[in-house]
């Protein structure tokens, strides 16, 4: 494949994980955000493929692999089950200041260019120029976090802002080695566990998932 | 060598540590582990006093690196004349105290285990050694810290009481604020010593051999002095000590004020003169200075207080300040160059600080009798106990009298010699000088003189008279071990008085190796009897003869009162008619010392009530009294307070941070993270 072909490509994929982010920073549903994750897996598991084609470092495939199966198809199952047990579908979350968050994050993406451009400009890699969308997406990741205030869209966040180191790894130096990548994909998948009885706890505590609840812990003078 | 002094005092520390390994397996049985533990104890006591004495006799410096210590920094241990002296003074007063201990801790005995006491008592002795053994920054540091872990678990021993935690906590933060100070001010030394490339800079030899900037020597210096001052008790950093000696069992008191006081001054001696050794005359200034006002200070404090134990704290200050100002005329004189008198003010303050260690322990080893025989330490509630405990009676006696520097015993030789180094000291270049040296030395007699008030008071307030309190409890006399510590500690202070010549020629070399002349106190034709510290004709005193002369005085009354017979009648005390004379009505320790309090009120913060109860008689025609007086330490609100509510402050300020809601925290990484991006872009 052209190489210049492969860079299209791939600034054309790095578009719709940054588009995939900016929709989980609006997104008021349950189920839309568990889909545009697995979206987002989707795209990062397609890319990784590509990349490890183009550089002929055939350890990606099985990163890509685990990513299809892992991001795509196993967490946002697990994350259906819990809306389901915890009764949450139908809740619709209130965003505040819908505008603010977007312009925010948009501002996120500008600063990660200004702050890329030296990297961008020494490297030779094909991927260079999705650093930035990479490191945009870790940041849009924990401007979700911050602005949520219900706990499985916190999750959500998480995940995403390790979707975006993940996206960064492949693009920065085509990739971790194996089993950095291996252990990183484990301690997500115990992280998912961990959230998971950790939701059902607090859900007894405080009969809510409002995360501002726990403000309620604070030491009191 | 086999058998040299720094074997034989490590060899005693050794014995120490090793023991408080197996003190746990004695646990079940604490008869049998306060006898062996303390019997052990003063038989290390014993070795370090050997060791010493041979160390300062000869004249020998030993050195010793153990293979321990942290990875390529192994511990340094070094014994010169200097250390060697005041392992003497420490094994010496904790060999009184260990055999005073074995009666005290008895005491205990039923009432609750003594195995942590024992195990902290162990600990706090081998941890006074090791300070003065240690050769280099991070050993000594180490020691130190031991020293002041062990001496907080003593001091809180009796937990159940609040005043005793208190005191602790205060007591540990002192300590640390202290240790921190001289960390950095090793710090300083060791990184001008071999600069910051290497570690070499730790250990004493190379700060020995460093020449030091005048300004960083300053800084490294002050920061010492600072750190010292804490640990002795210098005002106005002095607030820790009559909290803390109070509260713990008498004999700890009696080796936290008699020696680890003395662990701080022989840091200061060991950095100025050894590990500085070049210094200006300002330094000598402001120890001098601050000597004077914990010397005055802390006397006229000791007078306000009721509590016996709290008094000889207080007092401790007062001799503190005596011992810094024989140093700090030392300091002065030296870079002026007038090697004599420098040497002789030194010789005068490590005198104190060995007599010192001698009194004050035989004081409160006194003032532990007199706790363990009526659980009483206010003053204002005793009386009579001459008749009830005449051996502690006359003992503390003793430990009075060489307090208030009264011939024939010790504490009049080291005032004394003070008193030389002030008015043999030649007219100084400086005004500033003109006006600190007489003035000192009218500061100096005044601290003797309100010294003397106030040991008058406390030993005739407690022992004379009639018992004050309501009912008088089943008093004991102390029994065999109790007393012969405290004979044993009194006869030194004799020793100490008549023959001074001795012992300034043996410790003399430590003035010839730091200042660079000895005092030659016993030249001339007159031997050993006289004490000449610089010619004869200017001042000399023979202890031996005012004893003989007082012995004589003495011996006289007594046959010309006791011999002829019915030269002494007891009869009722005759009330003037009056009727009716209570144990109230005698003079008690408040009333003593009111013309003192009413002179110098204005150092102290007093609330003083009279109420006329009950109310509604007329005033002429008062049926009851009721008086009270408050007399508080004015540093603790000046300097203390403030510091205390400013951190309170700044955790309150801090403590805004903590929002309790998750996105306020990721909000802080965030822009941590944001900023620190922008930054190192």
């Amino acid at each position: 494949m052209d190489l210049n072909v492969v860079a299209q490509l791939n600034s054309f994929l790095a578009a719709f994980v940054l588009l995939t982010a900016f929709g989980m920073l609006v997104q008021r549903r349950m189920y839309g955000l568990v889909h545009l994750f697995a979206w987002q897996g989707l795209f990062l598991s397609i890319n990784t493929a590509m990349v490890g084609f183009v550089a002929g470092k055939h350890h990606l495939y099985i990163s890509s692999l685990l990513t299809l199966s892992l991001k795509v198809f196993l967490l946002p199952y697990i994350l259906h089950v819990l809306i389901q047990r915890l009764k949450v579908h139908k809740e619709v979350e209130i965003v505040e200041n819908v505008p603010m968050t977007m312009l925010m994050g948009i501002a996120l993406v500008i600063f990660s260019y200004y702050l890329m451009s030296p990297v961008t400009q020494l490297s030779t890699l094909v991927t260079r120029s999705t650093l930035a969308v990479a490191l945009a997406t870790v940041m849009i990741g924990l401007l979700m976090m911050i602005t949520r205030k219900h706990a499985v869209t916190q999750i959500i966040g998480f995940l995403a802002m390790e979707n975006g180191l993940f996206f960064a790894a492949t693009s920065a130096t085509y990739g971790m080695p194996l089993v950095v990548e291996l252990g990183v994909a484990l301690d997500i998948l115990i992280a998912a566990f961990i959230f998971g009885i950790f939701f059902f706890h607090i859900h007894t505590t405080f009969d809510s998932l409002d995360v501002d609840q726990m403000a309620r812990l604070k030491e009191e003078d | 060598m086999i058998l040299s002094p720094i074997n034989i005092i490590s060899s005693s520390v050794l014995l120490l540590l090793l023991f408080v390994l197996v003190v746990p397996l004695l646990k079940s049985r604490q008869r049998l582990l306060i006898n062996t533990s303390f019997m052990l104890s003063s038989l290390a006591s014993l070795l370090g006093i050997i060791g010493g004495v041979w160390a300062v006799g000869g004249g020998i410096t030993n050195k010793l690196i153990l293979p321990i210590g942290l990875p390529d920094l192994p511990f340094h241990l070094r014994v010169d004349p200097l250390a060697g002296f005041f392992i003497t003074v420490i094994c010496l007063l904790s060999f009184f105290v260990s055999l005073y201990s074995i009666g005290y801790i008895k005491g205990y005995l039923g009432r609750r285990p003594v195995t942590s006491l024992v195990i902290f008592y162990c600990l706090f002795l081998a941890g006074m050694v090791m300070v003065v053994l240690a050769d280099d920054a991070l050993f000594f540091l180490i020691s130190w810290e031991v020293m002041a872990a062990a001496s907080y678990f003593l001091v809180m021993f009796e937990d159940e009481r609040i005043e005793n935690r208190r005191a602790a906590f205060l007591y540990i933060i002192v300590a640390h604020v202290g240790a921190i100070a001289i960390l950095l001010s090793f710090g300083i030394m060791a990184g001008l010593a071999t600069g910051f490339e290497s570690f070499n800079g730790y250990t004493f030899d190379a700060m020995r051999q460093a020449e030091f900037p005048l300004k960083w020597a300053t800084a490294a210096f002050l920061l010492a002095f600072f750190g010292f001052a804490a640990k002795a008790g210098v005002i106005p950093l002095h607030v820790w000590l009559p909290e803390a000696h109070p509260v713990a069992p008498s004999n700890v008191s009696a080796l936290m004020s008699g020696v680890m006081l003395k662990t701080a001054i022989y840091g200061i001696v060991r950095v100025t003169f050894d590990l500085i050794g070049v210094f200006p005359w300002w330094w000598g200034a402001i120890v001098l200075i601050f000597g004077l006002i914990s010397a005055v200070m802390g006397v006229l404090y000791a007078l306000m207080q009721n509590d016996l134990k709290k008094l000889l704290a207080y007092s401790s200050v007062e001799n503190i300040g005596i011992i810094l100002i024989g140093i700090g005329l030392s300091m002065i004189f030296k870079p002026f160059n007038i090697p004599l008198l420098s040497a002789l003010a030194l010789i005068a303050g490590l005198y104190h600080a060995m007599n010192h260690a001698m009194f004050k322990g035989l004081l409160f080893m006194g003032a532990g009798s007199v706790l363990h025989a009526t659980n009483e330490r206010n003053m204002e509630e005793m009386g009579g106990l001459i008749h009830r405990m005449p051996w502690t009676a006359a003992l503390f006696l003793i430990g009075c009298v060489s307090i208030s520097a009264l011939p024939p015993f010790n504490g009049f030789v080291s005032e004394w010699l003070t008193f030389q180094a002030f008015l043999l000291s030649p007219a100084m270049p400086s005004p500033f000088f003109k006006l600190l040296i007489p003035l000192g030395a009218a500061l100096v007699a005044l601290t003797g003189a309100l010294a003397a008030a106030c040991f008058v008071r406390a030993f005739g307030v407690t022992f004379l008279g009639h018992w004050r309190g309501a009912h008088m409890p089943r008093v004991h006399e102390a029994d065999w071990f109790m007393r012969s510590g405290m004979i044993l500690a009194a006869l030194s202070c004799l020793l100490l008085g008549i023959l001074p010549t001795f012992f300034i020629d043996w410790m003399d070399i430590i003035a010839q190796q730091l200042v660079g002349t000895k005092i030659g106190a016993s030249s001339g034709v007159y031997g050993w009897l006289w004490l000449t510290p610089v010619a004869r004709e200017s001042a000399s005193y023979s202890g031996m003869i005012v004893f003989l002369g007082i012995l004589l005085v003495v011996v006289a009354v007594y046959f010309i009162l006791h011999v002829k017979p019915g030269g002494i009648r007891r009869v009722p005390i005759w009330d003037c008619g009056f009727g009716k004379l209570d144990q109230r009505m005698q003079y008690s320790a408040t009333s003593f010392s009111m013309p003192i309090r009413r002179i110098f009120g204005f150092l102290f913060n007093i609330r003083e009530q009279v109420k006329l109860n009950p109310r509604g008689v007329h005033k002429a025609f008062p049926k009851r009294l009721n008086y009270y007086l408050r007399v508080r330490d004015r540093f603790w609100n000046w300097l203390f307070k403030p510091v205390i509510e400013f951190s309170f402050w700044v955790s309150r300020k801090v403590g805004l941070l903590q929002q309790g809601r998750i996105q306020a925290y990721l909000i802080y990484s965030f822009i941590t993270i944001i900023v620190l991006l922008a930054l190192s872009r």
